[in-house]
Formats: C-alpha cells, sequence, structure tokens
C-alpha cells in the first residue's frame, strides 16, 4: 500500500476520527495528538488493513479505546481539582455570557455524561452512524445502546431545559 | 413540516427509536429560523450537533515510511569487530616474547619440561633401534619369499612333467 492509497482510505473518517477524540479528551490538542497518534498506528500496520472489513469501524473502536486509555491513565496521575466548597450565589456575568451562548452549553452537558453516553451520542448524532455500526465500535447490543443513546439525548434536553428556563436572568 | 408530525418525531427521537432519515428530518427542521418556542432546547442541540460536524482535523500526519534499521546496525557490528581486532593483540598480545621475560620459576618448569621430552626422545630412539632388528628380519623374509619363488616354478614344471607322463600311459 503507498502513502497515496493510505490517504485515500483514510481521508473520509480522519475527522471523524479527531471529533471522536475530542469528544473524549476534550482538550484539541490532546485530540490532534490522538488522532496522529491512531493514523500513525493504522499506517504501521498497513499490511495487515486489507485483512479488516471495516477500516473506519476498526479504526473508530481503536480510537475509543486508545482515548479511555489515555483517560484512565490521567486520572491515574493527576490531581483532580474539584470545587466543593466553592459557590457562586450571585450570576456572574460569566454565567451570563455562557447562557446566552447556549449551543456552547451542549458541549458542557455532554462533558458531564457518562463515557459510554459520549461516545454514543457522538456516533449517532454527530457522525450518523447506524446502530449496525455502532454496535461495532462499542461492542454493545443495538437495544443497549438504544438506551444509553435515550438517556443521554433525554438529560441533554432536560439540562438544556433548565438553562433556558433559569440561566438567563 | 407539520408541528405535530415533528412533535411524534422528537419522542421517538428520544427514546433512541428514530432512523437515520427521520433524524435528518428533524435536523432539516431546525436549521430553519423559527421555531416553536416550547421546541428551543431542541433547536440548539441540533446546531451543536450541526456546528461540532464542521469541526476538521487539520494538521498533517506526518507519513513515514518505516525505516529498516538493519543496515545501521550491520556498520556498528562492523565497527565492534574492527575495535576487537585491534584491542585485542594490544591487551592480550603484551606477554612474555622471550626467555629473559620469565620468571626464575616459569625458567625452571620450563627446564623440566624439557627435560622429559628429551628423556622420551631418547627413549623412543632406542626403541628405533629395536625396529632396526625388525627390519632385518624383515628382508630375510623377502629373501625367503624369493626362493620359494624358485619352488614354485620346480613345481609348475613338474606338474606340466607329470601331465605328459599320464597322457602317454593311455
Amino acid at each position: 500500500m503507498t502513502q497515496t492509497d493510505f490517504i485515500k482510505l483514510v481521508m473520509p473518517f480522519k475527522d471523524k476520527v479527531f471529533r471522536l477524540a475530542k469528544r473524549l479528551l476534550v482538550s484539541r490538542e490532546e485530540a490532534e495528538d490522538a488522532t496522529q497518534e491512531i493514523l500513525m498506528k493504522l499506517w504501521n500496520n498497513k499490511e495487515k488493513i486489507s485483512d479488516y472489513k471495516n477500516v473506519e469501524a476498526f479504526s473508530m473502536t481503536m480510537t475509543k479505546n486508545f482515548c479511555l486509555d489515555r483517560l484512565k491513565s490521567k486520572q491515574a496521575q493527576n490531581l483532580k481539582i474539584v470545587h466543593s466548597n466553592y459557590q457562586d450565589n450571585n450570576t456572574s456575568l460569566q454565567k451570563q455570557v455562557e447562557a446566552k451562548d447556549s449551543v456552547d452549553w451542549v458541549s458542557k452537558i455532554i462533558e458531564e455524561l457518562p463515557e459510554q453516553q459520549k461516545i454514543i451520542l457522538q456516533l449517532r448524532d454527530i457522525e450518523e452512524y447506524d446502530f449496525d455500526e455502532i454496535a461495532k465500535v462499542v461492542d454493545m447490543n443495538p437495544t443497549a445502546i438504544r438506551v444509553a443513546l435515550s438517556r443521554a439525548r433525554k438529560t441533554i434536553r432536560e439540562k438544556l431545559t433548565n438553562t433556558h428556563r433559569y440561566g438567563i436572568k | 413540516m407539520v408541528l405535530n408530525s415533528i412533535e411524534k418525531l422528537l419522542e421517538k427521537y428520544d427514546t433512541g427509536e428514530t432512523t437515520l432519515k427521520e433524524e435528518q428530518q428533524l435536523k432539516t427542521y431546525f436549521a430553519q429560523e423559527k421555531v416553536a418556542p416550547h421546541l428551543e432546547p431542541y433547536k440548539t442541540m441540533f446546531q451543536y450537533f450541526n456546528n461540532t460536524k464542521q469541526e476538521l482535523y487539520t494538521k498533517d500526519v506526518p507519513l513515514k515510511p518505516r525505516k529498516s534499521y538493519i543496515y545501521q546496525w550491520i556498520s556498528v557490528a562492523a565497527v565492534a569487530v574492527l575495535m576487537l581486532g585491534i584491542l585485542i593483540p594490544n591487551v592480550f598480545g603484551g606477554g612474555p616474547t622471550s626467555m629473559e621475560d620469565l620468571t626464575l620459576e616459569q625458567q625452571m618448569a620450563f627446564n623440566e619440561t624439557k627435560k622429559v621430552f628429551d628423556m622420551i626422545g631418547t627413549q623412543f630412539n632406542t626403541g628405533q633401534n629395536q625396529m632396526g632388528a625388525l627390519s632385518l628380519a624383515s628382508s630375510n623374509f623377502v629373501k625367503g619369499a624369493e626362493q620359494v619363488k624358485y619352488i614354485n616354478e620346480f613345481s609348475e614344471t613338474s606338474s606340466k612333467f607329470f601331465k605328459s607322463k599320464k597322457s602317454k600311459n593311455k
């Protein structure tokens, strides 16, 4: 497989890999590193690539696992800063701006979802995969995926409704 | 599109039952400017999904063909062999090269072994003398063998003689 062949193969889904990585790792730089890592791994195993029936699904699975590993090692390494004793009673200007920019709110809400739901929501609502493809990536049966997806969607909607009602004040 | 059908679709959407096509319908509906006020949260959601989809991976991938490092390792090995070839004679070749370099003990040991070898040598020589007697015997054997040849010749002629006698008798 030559370099051009590889790029042709990878081109259609490299953005999807990146977006999934960003969804899980949040930071853009981290996601870029992860994407690069995934593409390099694919390139290094280019002899075996033709054996995979669905390279895209395979890459997405790789991305998912890679990012989850990354998160795990990060949690082990770093101290978590939890604002348990910090309270902001009056709605700050910051908050108001955030509330106005409610599209950004969605990403914050999604950030709070469990990893599993994040992945499924990302694959379904943003990348528009069908359930069979998602099942391949996350290794779950379609019913469970539906349930997780439904939970994620409901959570987002409820939280958004709340911010719409109370956020702008 | 009728609001009613959109609401139905949204209900399905919330339970995760919609197909990709139906979701596409929802997306086009929420892409428009004005939506029913109670559906505002959905609009934000779908807007967000659409925005996120535009995000691209812009960094380029450094694709290097995998180098095989075997030649480099071979050169390293060659250098190592060369160094050893130079080092070994210098380090281990500095031993004694003449009799004067030996210590007294070593000289004595050398002399002792030399004596022993000499002794074995003389023994060999006496053995060789005895071998001379053997060779004399063997030369005599050769002479005897020649004499036996004469006897053979004699017996051949005598058998001829007997044959002719027999034929005469018939």
